[in-house]
């Protein structure tokens, strides 16, 4: 079944503040496998400029899906989740997240569209620090797959 | 200081050095745990089955993760990446043996963007058994 057209901009409450710590993104980095020092060593993040360890790129994934929560399980939108596939990502980056970040995310519904009967709905976390500068933007798209026929 | 590498020492077509980055069960469960996505088609392969997939199959997130790594290892400074985008096209299946699977990531540099702001576009290719994992998968970095 097609989706609700009229959530397309709807907007959701920012989330509390995720605090970046130097230790999770040393976690994160070594999960992924990722030997660069900016990640872990606060003076070889200095030597380009940060004032501390940096996250790697996809790090800010782990806000915004958890943000993103609130569109995918919205009662009154209806999305099946278990029909849900992830379709594209894309990060728009002001800066690097950091450690020490006090994170908030702004989530909204930028589109809904049906395509060969899956709905496809474009879900955007304007990521946010505690001053409230950007520092970045995640788009994801999802893909609800329609029903098999019976 | 920030990226090592020249915006006037690249053109469009300059490639970036290819890497491969093994992926094994171990691997999926220690990013589950790192990222907090639990999705039992990342682990479980009995689940994974039931679902229609050829077996266990890596994280999206994980697989995007690697591929961006051929351009950080590049400019050094990952925060010289000013966008990141990817589509998802096909599973990385990873089975339960001594080898897993083998994700091989290329990237070139598509098109210088900006000579003030120093950008350009590097456009990225990641396969996994042969098959393209990621498409449209494109990455801005600023250069030095």
């Amino acid at each position: 079944m097609a989706l609700d057209q009229s959530f397309v901009g709807r907007t959701y409450p920012p989330t509390a503040p995720y605090e970046v710590g130097r230790e999770k993104i040393r976690e994160f980095a070594e999960a992924v496998g990722d030997p660069n020092p900016v990640y872990t060593d606060p003076d070889a993040a200095k030597a380009f400029g940060h004032p501390d360890v940096i996250a790697p790129p996809t790090f800010p994934f782990l806000i915004t899906y958890r943000a993103a929560g609130q569109v995918v399980l919205d009662p009154e939108l209806g999305l099946d989740f278990g029909r849900v596939v992830h379709g594209d990502q894309k990060f728009s980056y002001t800066r690097p997240v950091r450690a020490g970040d006090r994170l908030s995310v702004t989530v909204a519904i930028d589109a809904i569209k049906s395509l060969a009967g899956n709905d496809v709905i474009d879900v955007r976390g304007d990521v946010r620090d505690e001053s409230g500068e950007h520092v970045v933007t995640a788009l994801m798209k999802l893909v609800s797959r329609a029903p098999e026929e019976s | 200081m920030t990226a090592k590498i020249s915006y006037d020492e690249v053109e469009a077509g300059t490639e970036l050095p290819a890497q491969m980055f093994p992926v094994s069960r171990a691997t999926l469960v220690q990013y589950a745990g790192a990222s907090g996505d639990f999705n039992p088609i990342h682990w479980n392969e009995p689940f994974a089955k039931e679902v229609g997939l050829p077996d266990v199959i890596a994280h999206g997130m994980f697989t995007m993760a690697s591929a961006i790594r051929v351009v950080t290892d590049w400019v050094g400074d990952p925060g010289a990446v000013i966008e990141y985008g990817v589509r998802f096209t096909k599973p990385v299946v990873v089975p339960n043996d001594d080898k897993g699977a083998l994700i091989e990531v290329t990237a070139k540099v598509g098109a210088k963007l900006d000579d003030q702001e120093r950008t350009v576009r590097v456009d990225l290719t990641a396969t996994a058994d042969g098959q393209k994992v990621l498409g449209m998968s494109r990455a801005v970095v600023r250069l030095a």
